[in-house]
């Protein structure tokens, strides 16, 4: 019964990060376990909302960076293509930079990441870290 | 009571930043950094926290905010400098210069051994001018003769020291 509140809360668009910021990550015995695709789509869903405000993008952003797992690309294309609708080209070339950070020794999830994004960061202009020589110190 | 608010004062305008609410707060707007205004959101180089609650640079010149307003438009329109210009003003470091580190543990090592040597001189100063003579039954002869004893005793004759002596020979083993 304690996992049906959860999940009725998670499907609730105006849902307190209190929370659904666990639900993800939280492993029960018992109730049904959300699936990466049901994960991807709810915060590329949250993403798309048309008129997001800046502090849901940052919000958004610092959970998903929060989670033990680097973003899947259509959740990231749609964070992109958030901060072009909110005007914040900074915010974007950040998005790139946390996930590369992110990865952490895994080196090969950042060039697929970009590799599946460079549609999107062509179409919107975004540079890459590494364009704009910021990814050295 | 008096003293240490004396001493709190002489230190904030040393080297302690200072944290207020009050009308020294406003100088946190223009940018100086040694007073934090801890009632508002801050700005801060995390690695965790990927978009800070505000941007770096907060009042924009003339220039700058031209800017701003191309950014509203198309971002293909934007040349390299300027889009890490907009970078820039948002956020102070990059990851990578978050991450980089810095020489300064080769200055607290350095200094670790100054001071340890120092204190090596100390003790070295006191070793030849404070302390007195060591005691008689220390000298050569006292040993031997102690040596001597502690072999007649049989002291330790089974694994210890009186095992080691040949008892025929009247050598150590």
């Amino acid at each position: 019964m304690f996992s049906h509140v959860l999940l009725k809360v998670s499907s609730d668009r105006l849902w307190s990060f209190s929370s659904t910021a666990s639900v993800a990550a939280r492993s029960y015995s018992h109730g049904k376990q959300e699936t990466d695709e049901e994960f991807d789509a709810r915060w590329v869903t949250y993403f798309n909302k048309p008129d997001i405000d800046a502090w849901e993008l940052r919000k958004g952003m610092n959970t998903l960076i929060g989670y033990d797992l680097v973003p899947e690309p259509k959740i990231l294309e749609a964070a992109l293509r958030a901060c072009r609708r909110l005007n914040d080209l900074a915010s974007a070339i950040r998005i790139l930079e946390a996930v590369k950070d992110k990865s952490g020794p895994h080196k090969e999830i950042y060039p697929y990441v970009l590799q599946e994004l460079r549609p999107t960061l062509s179409e919107l202009g975004i540079p890459t870290p590494e364009e704009l020589g910021i990814d050295k110190a | 009571m008096l003293a240490s608010r004396a001493l709190v004062r002489g230190l904030q305008s040393g080297f302690w930043r200072r944290v207020s609410t009050s009308s020294a707060a406003w100088a946190a707007h223009t940018h100086d950094v040694d007073v934090i205004d801890c009632s508002v959101p801050q700005y801060n180089n995390r690695l965790d926290t990927p978009l800070p609650d505000v941007p770096f640079v907060r009042n924009l010149s003339a220039e700058q905010k031209k800017l701003k307003e191309k950014e509203k438009g198309s971002w293909t329109q934007l040349t390299k400098e300027e889009k890490l210009a907009l970078y820039r003003l948002t956020h102070e470091l990059s990851y990578a210069e978050m991450r980089q580190g810095s020489k300064e543990w080769m200055t607290v090592l350095g200094g670790i051994f100054i001071f340890l040597g120092f204190t090596g001189l100390l003790v070295w100063w006191q070793r030849v001018y404070v302390y007195g003579d060591v005691p008689h039954t220390l000298s050569e002869e006292s040993v031997a003769q102690q040596t001597q004893r502690m072999i007649d005793m049989r002291v330790n004759p089974v694994h210890g020291f009186s095992h080691k002596w040949d008892y025929e020979k009247k050598q150590w083993k």
